[in-house]
This record gives C-alpha cells, structure tokens and sequence, in this order.
C-alpha cells in the first residue's frame, strides 16, 4: 500500500454517500479478539509479542478473505505514516505510539482494518459510509468467522470473548455511528441529547475517539456495555436512537433557517471566504469553519463546493495529511501557513463565487 | 460562595502563598478555564475506568491482595492498579472480585451473543500451553538454557496438536 497515495482521496469513512449522510459520516464495528494460550498484550514479554505477532500476521496471510488486505508492520513506518493512519482511523493512537512488534492489516477502500498487538491481540474494525450499521456487522461477523477458523480465541461461555480490559468482555464489540451535529451545537441543545444518550448507556464522543474534544461538530455515538447483550441487541439499541437525533437535528436547521437564515447565511458565507483567503489557519479554526461550510452546502445556502469535496478537505488539513501532501515535514507554524495556502487553492478550484 | 468573577457558584478554590502573604481564589469552572488555572477537562475514559475499578472490585481482603495468577503472574493488587487483566485466565482466578465490577460496567455477568463456532478447542491444552509459555519465560529469566531448550520443544509439540482449520 503507498501511503502516499493515501492523502489523494478520503477513504471510507469521509466518503460521503450512503443513508443520511448529510448528518451520519460513518458507522463503525471493531471486535476484540484474544489468543487463548497466551497472556495479554499488556503483560507478554518481548519474545511473545514478537511470536503474536508473527503467529498472527501469518494466519491473516492465509486468510480467504476478500478484498486481500495489506500488511503494514507498524514499527518500520516512521512517525508521520503512523500518525497518517490514525488520522485516517486505521489505527489508534495507542497502536501508534506504544513500543514492540505490532502491525495493522488494511483493505484496499480502507474499510476494513485488523490492528495486531493493540490492547488486545486482535482488533478488527469494519468501516461503512452512511448510516450502515447493520451491513457492517454482517461485514465484521463473516470477518471474525473467517479468523476464529484459524485461531483459538479466548473464549468462555460465562463471559464470551475474553479482553484485557473488563470493559471489553463479553461481546467484544464497540459500535459507533459519527454524526455531523451542527445545528444542535448553534442551538445549543446538544448538551441535552448528551445527557439523554448516557442515561441509556451509549457513550459520546469527539472525532478521534477516547479523550477527544469533537471538533468540527463531529461526534461518536457508541455502546458502553458489552456483557449480558447480544451484538444484535446493542446495535438495534444504537440503530434506533440515532434517526431521533436526526430528527432534531433536522428540527434545528429548520428552525435556524427559518429564524436566522440571514445570521446563518452570513455565518456559512463569513467561513467559506475565510478558507479561501486566510494565510495562517489552525487545525482547529479549518475544522469550525468547514463545519460551518458542511452545514452552508447542505442547506443550499452555498453552491460552489459539493460535500466530498468538504469532507476530504476534513482529512487532508490535518496535520500529517497536510505534511504528506506538501512532501515535506513542516513546524505547527509552517503548518499553519500551508494549511491556509492549501485551502485557498483547493477552494479556488471551485471558483470564488458565492450565491 | 460566589465565584469572584462572575456570579457563578465558585468550584475551584486555590490558596497561593506568595513572600508569605496568603492569596485565595474562588472561582466557578468557566472562569478558572479562562484564566487557564484549570485546563478544560476532557472526558478521560481510561481513568474514570481506574476509579470505577478501585471503587467497585470490593472490599480488599488478605486472601485477595495475595491472589496470584499461576498462568501469567499478575497479582490482584497489580490488576487494581492498571485497569487491565494479565490473561485470559485472570477472569477465573479473580472471579470472586470481577463479579461487582462487571455489574457496575454492565449491569451483568454473563455472555448473551455470539459464540464462536468451533468453541474452544481443547480448554485444557490452551490453558497448559499458556502456563508452559510463563515457566519458559522464568526460565529464560533465570538463565535456565537447557529448561527452557526442553519447554521450547514441549510448546512446539503441543502446538502442532493446536492448529486449527
């Protein structure tokens, strides 16, 4: 896989298209997966991650599994490849920057990917654009079938898939819907759908996950319990909350554009001119404003840019994205000033004009 | 008490002794934020987990905090400490002190979902293996060569009785 390559395009997960993508981006299964007859990641000795990871990578190897994946030993990629994978939700953070033997195999359309040597020997992870909740477990189960063919999980009856952590057991299974929630945020009712979600168990999240603030409006709705339900059961769980923060969602973009449409015009309009003329931009100020321009396109209230073309520029103003593209490592100054040069030239592209 | 710079209820309370002469602040969370005296919290899953852990595991005993795993060597006490389990034996060994822990995560016990087709082959042998792999380990350790030469070949053996599919 060229890496490089990579930052040309925006992957699974920031496609674009499927069911109700103007406000779900993504839907996500990952599966933690233990051998039996070894001890966990955390508590193996230098020799036996080393075999785990041979042991693994070999069977993943034989795998008849299409599409093939590819295998990416982590600790030969240098820092900037790695942090490119998390950008792009390959890998975790903490796949990337722990020490050791390690690796992640990835499908060619990168929405498939299984980390080796994570907190878990294994941790598969299906990606689907849209709200797709249903095909990605189809997906993950076959994968998982595919797998438990030729490794001996830990399992036990009592507890099912056994995991380094006890918040994982059971099922093993974490599911997330990523929803672009801008209107809630304006409206200032997305504290309240926070405090709905948690008194029935389901976690919220920022764009990267564990610890992240949900820049750019985006946030992961996912399950916490992963003992005493089916895989089937916690999916329908999460499959039938999300339509209803659709629902006021929608409710607060017409409201806004019933309302306030000339303050939100004016607002959309303020931040599409901002990318394409600032000369010094922060990840954190792209990421506001092209949530601002997300919403604008998505309410007809700007023409010029279509939303693949926001999504990937989501993706590729990050910090190893942008270095990728530039071919060139660059300081959180220089970034700043590449990333704003970047965004007008992408944006020009588009041509200037405003509705 | 009212927060000093709005009129919040104050949260943060800090007492600064500066050349001797004593300094407090009151302020609410939004106000200590914005002078950067508390940064703004994010949601820390990983030790929330360590305090839901601490608090829940039960009531520290003798006959726990000298629990030992024989298959991998973690002790009780270590497990408390980080949050993670050392191997999949662990959820036997320390059954007695998950049980609360595992109410409180999920509010249950036991496994409701998918079981994998072929389950587990051969318990005993997976659980042997293991425990073979820790002595090779201490072996090793130990500058054992020949012990952990003959481990070695007993782990081969066993393993080639092990491959599935």
């Amino acid at each position: 896989m060229n890496l490089d390559s990579l930052t040309q395009n925006s992957g699974e997960w920031l496609r674009g298209n499927g069911a109700e993508c103007d406000i779900v981006i993504s839907s996500r299964i990952r599966l933690a997966r233990n051998l039996s007859s070894f001890p966990f990641t955390n508590r193996v000795s230098a020799h036996q991650k080393a075999e785990i990871e041979t042991l693994l990578r070999e069977r993943l190897a034989k795998l008849e599994f299409a599409p093939k994946l590819e295998y990416l030993n982590i600790p030969t990629l240098t820092p900037l490849d790695r942090q490119l994978l998390v950008e792009r939700q390959l890998i975790s953070r903490e796949l990337a920057n722990t020490d050791g033997p390690r690796g992640v195999a990835v499908a060619p359309l990168e929405n498939v990917s299984i980390m080796i040597n994570e907190e878990d020997h294994l941790r598969l992870q299906v990606m689907r654009s849209g709200f797709s909740l249903d095909e990605a477990w189809q997906d993950i189960d076959r994968l998982d079938d595919h797998l438990e063919s030729r490794i001996n999980y830990a399992f036990s009856e009592e507890f099912g898939y056994l995991t380094a952590c006890p918040t994982n057991v059971g099922t093993g299974m974490r599911a997330s819907v990523m929803l672009h929630l801008p209107a809630l945020v304006l409206t200032k009712q997305i504290e309240k759908v926070f405090r709905a979600l948690q008194k029935i168990n389901l976690a919220v999240r920022g764009l990267y996950g564990e610890g992240t603030r949900a820049s750019g409006d985006f946030y992961q709705i996912s399950n916490q319990v992963t003992l005493g339900k089916s895989e089937v059961t916690i999916l329908t769980e999460i499959r039938e909350v999300i339509p209803q923060i659709i629902t006021y969602e929608r409710q607060a973009r017409t409201t806004l554009t019933r309302e306030s449409r000339q303050a939100l015009h004016d607002k959309v309009s303020r931040a599409f001119g901002t990318l394409q003329s600032a000369t010094m931009m922060t990840s954190e100020e792209t990421m506001d404003l092209l949530s601002s321009v997300r919403l604008g396109v998505n309410l007809g209230l700007i023409e010029d840019i279509t939303i693949p073309t926001v999504n990937e520029l989501f993706l590729q103003t990050q910090p190893a994205h942008l270095q990728k593209l530039m071919g060139t490592p660059l300081d959180g100054e220089e970034r700043n000033s590449a990333r704003a040069r970047y965004l007008r030239n992408r944006l020009r592209e588009t041509g200037p004009g405003l509705n | 008490m009212k927060c000093q710079a709005c009129d919040e209820a104050a949260t943060i309370h800090l007492t600064d002794i500066v050349n001797g002469h004593k300094r407090e602040v009151h302020l609410c969370q939004a106000c200590a934020e914005k002078r950067e005296i508390l940064k703004h919290q994010e949601l820390n899953l990983s030790a929330i987990l360590q305090t839901v852990i601490g608090q829940h595991v039960g009531p520290l005993t003798d006959e726990l905090a000298r629990l030992t795993c024989p298959s991998c060597g973690i002790k009780y006490m270590e497990f408390k400490a980080e949050g993670r389990l050392g191997c999949p034996q662990d959820y036997e060994v320390f059954r007695a002190a998950l049980a609360p822990l595992l109410q409180r995560i999920h509010r249950a016990e036991r496994h409701v979902g998918k079981v994998p087709a072929h389950v587990v082959r051969n318990a005993a042998l997976q659980t042997e293996l293991m425990e073979l792999r820790q002595h090779l380990r201490r072996a090793v350790d130990a500058e054992a060569y020949e012990e952990a030469a003959r481990l070695r070949d007993l782990i081969r053996q066993k393993e080639s009785t092990d491959e599935p599919g």
